[in-house]
């Protein structure tokens, strides 16, 4: 009997977690809703000014979602060559000595706190890019995707460096087998059999880059304007809701608007990360892991 | 030849971009660290900011940081501990345990800011709790809480079963069981995972955003209903608010170098602690 209660306390308490995921979701939702009811759906995601302080205000939110696209796509090409490079360097060149020192210093360096990396970019990025591309302010979407790069590269590292490792050591054995070097084996057979391991750590990466919000708020300029080069000031997503949240007045037009953004990032940050767990799942049914 | 050449070059780029990486990385630290050190005293370190934030100290920022990681932790470690000792011990493998699963890889996956409208929504406004200590810190529990409880699920999947079908052969519970034998086993593993979390608490700022954060406060929190002043908001805040831009700009490298300090150390002590758990059942 008294077993009984303690698992049914248990399984109760289990839940939380979910609960507080479902009441993000009826959070976002609660308020989010009133805007999209007000401008429309389409005219909210797709609309190209974002005027919210106006009068009459304008809710369209475009010009943010491309600027979070750009800042993750600049990020992206940063952390993922950089990231996977030194996870292979990692695991394929340096001594088993050398990996049990290197690896812990990346998983530490991994909790550097992002207002640290914004800082950062303030202080040392956004004066040498100011300079060396003669620009009126240093503060622009190359600056953001930069400072968010570097700031992904170790977590994208060590879940690559994981993804490798589980690799049985059969598959490179048969290569070496049939006479392929060492370059051959690790591009054609380790990576490709880590691929999708690879991929999820990148997917997290990319999520991650989306919802970062302090270094994006501190480096990317804040222009809710649609981007045209790199070089120019942007306002991603997660910026505007950081630095509009606390002037908008409660309940306003523009406090539901700023929760709506939550909601569109909230759901591609979702889809990522259900794309991730998917793409994970087949990496282990692939290498023979158990669930 | 060819072959040689291209392995050559591969390995190459390889080794550049660790080389980068790092480089990249440990330039942050030294930069931050130098220009901070000048900065650092025992004044920076235990008085209150005075003169519009150009002199004194972030003495109650660091203690407000304490105070919400202390919170949050006291938050989500009984629930995350309830949720590891469940999906671990007490559930039948099935679509429930990957409903949880999944629930708490996307709960991890949210962005940090959402986590912030959040609190905003349910602590500040719908429990009245208003910008205080207790909304951030319960906040930052949530963020937390995926973190520590995949670190315990880990700690308890290191129990070998063994022990754990000795104990049931003797007759116990399984609730005494999981009390006297599990727990003591995994505890190690579980502190690994709260310290990893204190880490991830101290350097959050967005959640803290409007929940918590106040820039400037005279003296440190009375009550958790009080603002609080964190390491993490006032370096966004010396940048960006105030009317000194250039001496906040010092104190900025003071605030940043004291919470990478703290960050890293914590970190350091997770992995070191979990680096020495590995293999601890040989089985």
């Amino acid at each position: 009997m008294k077993e009984r209660i303690y698992k049914t306390i248990f399984a109760i308490l289990a839940f939380s977690s979910l609960v507080f995921l479902v009441g993000i979701v009826i959070i976002l939702f609660k308020e989010g809703l009133p805007i999209f009811k007000k401008v429309g759906f389409f005219s909210f995601l797709f609309g190209r000014a974002w005027y919210p302080t106006h009068s009459p205000p304008e809710f369209g939110i475009l010009p943010l979602i491309l600027a979070s696209a750009w800042v993750t796509v600049g990020a992206v090409l940063v952390c993922v060559p950089l990231g996977v490079g030194s996870a292979l360097c990692l695991h394929e060149l340096v001594s088993e000595r050398q990996r049990a020192v290197l690896k812990p210093v990346i998983e530490i360096l991994a909790s550097i706190p992002s207002v640290v990396y914004g800082f950062f970019g303030m202080m040392i990025v956004t004066p040498f890019l100011q300079k060396v591309f003669h620009l009126p302010t240093g503060l622009c979407a190359f600056n953001a995707s930069l400072v968010l790069g570097v700031m992904a590269v170790p977590t994208v590292c060590s879940l690559s460096e994981d993804a490798l490792s589980f690799v049985p050591k059969s598959f490179r054995e048969a290569s070496y087998a049939v006479g392929a070097d060492r370059w051959q084996t690790l591009t054609r057979v380790v990576l490709p059999a880590a691929g999708s391991g690879i991929s999820t750590a990148i997917i997290l990466g990319m999520s991650r880059a989306i919802g970062e919000t302090m270094t994006v708020l501190m480096v990317a300029g804040g222009a809710a304007v649609i981007p045209h080069s790199f070089l120019e000031p942007v306002r991603p997503m997660t910026a505007a809701i950081a630095a509009e949240m606390g002037e908008a007045p409660m309940a306003s037009d523009h406090y539901h608007a700023l929760f709506a953004i939550a909601l569109v990032l909230f759901f591609i940050t979702f889809s990522f990360n259900i794309m991730a767990e998917f793409v994970s799942r087949r990496f282990r049914i692939k290498l023979g892991l158990s669930g | 030849m060819k072959r040689n050449f291209t392995q050559t070059l591969g390995f190459t780029f390889l080794f550049s971009s660790l080389a980068l990486t790092l480089l990249v990385l440990f330039s942050i630290i030294y930069f931050i660290g130098v220009r901070g050190f000048r900065v650092l005293s025992w004044t920076f370190l235990t008085q209150a900011p005075r003169q519009a934030m150009t002199a004194g100290g972030v003495a109650p920022a660091i203690v407000g940081t304490f105070y919400l990681a202390l919170i949050a932790i006291l938050f989500s470690l009984p629930l995350a501990l309830a949720c590891a000792i469940y999906l671990c011990e007490y559930s039948p493998k099935g679509w429930v345990v990957n409903f949880i699963r999944v629930g708490i890889n996307n709960l991890a996956g949210v962005p940090s800011v959402v986590f912030g409208l959040f609190g905003l929504a349910i602590f500040v406004k719908f429990l009245k709790f208003g910008v205080s200590m207790l909304s951030g810190g319960l906040t930052l529990g949530i963020l937390v809480l995926p973190v520590i409880i995949s670190a315990a699920q880990e700690a308890l999947l290191a129990v070998p079963h063994s022990i754990r079908e000795a104990s049931l052969a003797l007759g116990a519970t399984q609730w005494q069981t999981i009390r006297r034998i599990v727990l003591p086993a995994a505890l190690p593993g579980i502190l690994t995972g709260i310290v990893l979390s204190i880490g991830r608490v101290v350097g959050e700022t967005a959640p803290i955003l409007f929940t918590a954060a106040a820039f400037y406060l005279r003296g440190f929190p009375k009550s958790v209903f009080s603002e609080v002043m964190a390491l993490p908001y006032h370096i966004y805040a010396l940048m960006t608010e105030g009317t000194h831009p250039k001496e906040q700009t010092g104190m900025a490298y003071g605030c940043s170098l004291v919470l990478l300090l703290l960050v890293l150390a914590i970190s350091a002590l997770a992995v070191f602690l979990r680096q020495r758990q590995r293999g601890r059942f040989h089985v």
